[in-house]
């Protein structure tokens, strides 16, 4: 069945669409990912033009978080203090960060520093989290309980504006999680994504938070990153496609719901070698795609003359 | 059904008025529609070319869409990693392109007689948009070609105009699913030892109808309450769904 999309221009299978919708949905409500990072190069490859794909899939990513946030609350798995707090770092980061990104623009080849970006963070996390998580699942296999270390201190919790972080089971610093806020809302400004493949693996390593609480907690974050996205973009380019994004949503929605209950019978381990698996599948596309030949060496855009 | 019924009526039309008023007219043609209307379940329509001469000849006709900049960019290599190295724009490129003939264009004109009259992709009337830039990249016209046709916007070889009779000729233009809005121009010439002899041009408006129009729309002069709109529709959504999968 086709269905016309007013802003792509252009006709699709709305079965194909529920289904690409689906798949990122399941992926995002089993690990907390907003899915950004698949489901752009899918809509792309169906025909979206990039715009509109990095546009849409913002706003189809608010649906599936809630979705998620949702099914994950009601397990208790949502750290709202700790999201907050992520959060208000986020807001200064991409702050900065498009102020970075209209500077790159200034020189030109923005598209080459995002695909290294890409190619650079998805590679060193995917490798830290894949090295990890099967040294922990190894360990849990050779003895049933691993003794394990509750709480190391370092410099880190010497630092000041120390809150409880109840969810977490944690009492650090609130300037730690607003660091890494920070830090990646600069990325996700950069890269046009939420950046929860970043801070998953950050808020699980440097945070020490539990797995299932961290994609809960990541979800909540991402809601307001990708409104945020869904209205500069609705503003500034004219580029959300509502029906793309219903569509998308339709799928999305109840693909994050199974995701998230799928995600909470797995075990923690078993959930970042699975994400690890996944970072290290797309790096490891976009690094062949900068080396290899491309099949079509030129690209043509087609502008409509100024009326 | 509706082809038919017009086909006969140019065929009772013709009978009725006689060959005095043909022979001033030496070339009638007209569309079955002149609109394309883009609804939600639009997926390309056909649109018929019919109409008829005073007497043997050839038609050739021309779809032209909407003209616009066009830019090509090639990559290329830069420390192993592929890059967009040049680039160059063009102009005056149609955003779509269809021809159709009774005969195969190389027997009917002459190549100066199909460049007169932007006839074949040799004769799309492209030009660069750099004015000093008087020589054309023939890769990167070329690859701007290749991509039209690879997005099915031109045809590779044009289409065959059948002859009812001597005199009646009609022919099927198809426009895919992804076809751009916009004015379009349909000419049509009647040919005769190599001359056109007669030439005829006829609009065709394709344009979004219905829900997916008020859509565009609204997105673009109420950006403002359209991101809203786009972003409370997706809490709701999320928040269905989970109402959904608790009760199930």
């Amino acid at each position: 069945m086709q269905i016309y999309l007013p802003i792509a221009e252009l006709s699709v299978n709305l079965f194909l669409l529920l289904g690409i919708g689906g798949g990122v949905g399941f992926l995002s409500g089993l690990f907390g990912v907003g899915g950004g990072f698949l489901m752009t190069p899918l809509l792309i490859f169906i025909g979206v033009p990039p715009a509109v794909a990095v546009a849409t899939q913002a706003n189809q990513v608010v649906a599936s978080s809630v979705s998620g946030v949702l099914a994950h609350w009601s397990r208790g798995n949502v750290d709202f203090k700790m999201g907050l707090v992520l959060l208000a770092g986020g807001i200064l980061g991409s702050t900065v960060g498009v102020g970075l990104f209209s500077l790159l623009s200034h020189f030109g080849q923005v598209d080459l520093v995002i695909r290294l970006f890409y190619v650079f963070f998805l590679g060193f996390i995917g490798v830290l989290m894949f090295a990890e998580s099967s040294r922990s699942i190894w360990r849990r296999r050779r003895r049933a309980a691993a003794p394990k270390k509750l709480h190391e201190h370092t410099w880190v919790h010497g630092l000041p504006f120390k809150m409880r972080f109840r969810k977490s089971r944690l009492y650090i610093s609130a300037l730690l999680p607003g660091a890494i806020g920070f830090f990646i809302g600069i990325l996700s400004a950069i890269m046009g994504v939420g950046g929860a493949f970043i801070l998953v693996p950050a808020m699980i390593y440097l945070l020490g938070m539990p797995t299932l609480v961290v994609i809960g907690t990541s979800l909540f974050q991402i809601i307001f990153v990708a409104a945020n996205v869904t209205f500069l973009q609705s503003v500034q380019n004219q580029t959300v496609d509502f029906v793309l994004a219903l569509a998308l949503t339709a799928g999305g929605v109840i693909g994050a719901q199974i995701g998230g209950r799928v995600g909470s019978k797995l075990h923690g381990e078993y959930l970042r070698i699975l994400l690890a698996a996944l970072i290290l599948a797309v790096a490891g596309r976009l690094a062949y795609e900068l080396v290899a030949t491309p099949n079509e060496l030129y690209s043509a855009v087609w502008l409509a003359p100024e009326s | 059904m509706r082809r038919r019924t017009a086909l006969l009526s140019m065929v009772l039309l013709i009978l009725l008025t006689g060959a005095p008023q043909l022979r001033a007219e030496p070339l009638i043609a007209d569309l079955s529609n002149h609109l394309i209307a883009i609804t939600t379940g639009f997926n390309g329509a056909d649109v018929l070319l019919f109409g008829a001469t005073d007497g043997p000849g050839d038609i050739v006709a021309v779809v032209r869409g909407p003209t616009g900049r066009a830019i090509v960019r090639r990559q290329g290599r830069l420390f192993g990693i592929w890059v967009n190295r040049e680039s160059m724009d063009f102009d005056e490129v149609p955003n779509f392109y269809a021809v159709a003939a009774s005969r195969p264009l190389d027997e009917l004109l002459s190549p100066e007689m199909a460049q007169r009259y932007r006839v074949g992709m040799l004769n799309l009337g492209i030009r660069p948009a750099d004015q000093a830039d008087e020589t054309i990249d023939g890769a990167m016209l070329n690859a701007l070609i290749h991509v039209k046709l690879g997005e099915r916007l031109y045809r590779p070889k044009p289409d065959k105009i059948s002859f009812l009779g001597a005199q009646l000729f009609r022919v099927d233009f198809h426009f895919p699913a992804n076809v751009p809005t916009g004015s379009y121009l349909i000419e049509v010439l009647l040919v005769r030892n190599g001359k056109v002899v007669s030439a005829q041009t006829t609009p065709l408006i394709v344009s979004k109808i219905g829900i997916g129009a008020d859509i565009f729309e609204f997105a673009h002069r109420h950006a403002f309450a359209y991101g809203v709109v786009a972003i409370v529709s997706a809490l709701l959504a999320g928040w269905i769904a989970h109402l959904a999968f608790r009760r199930s």
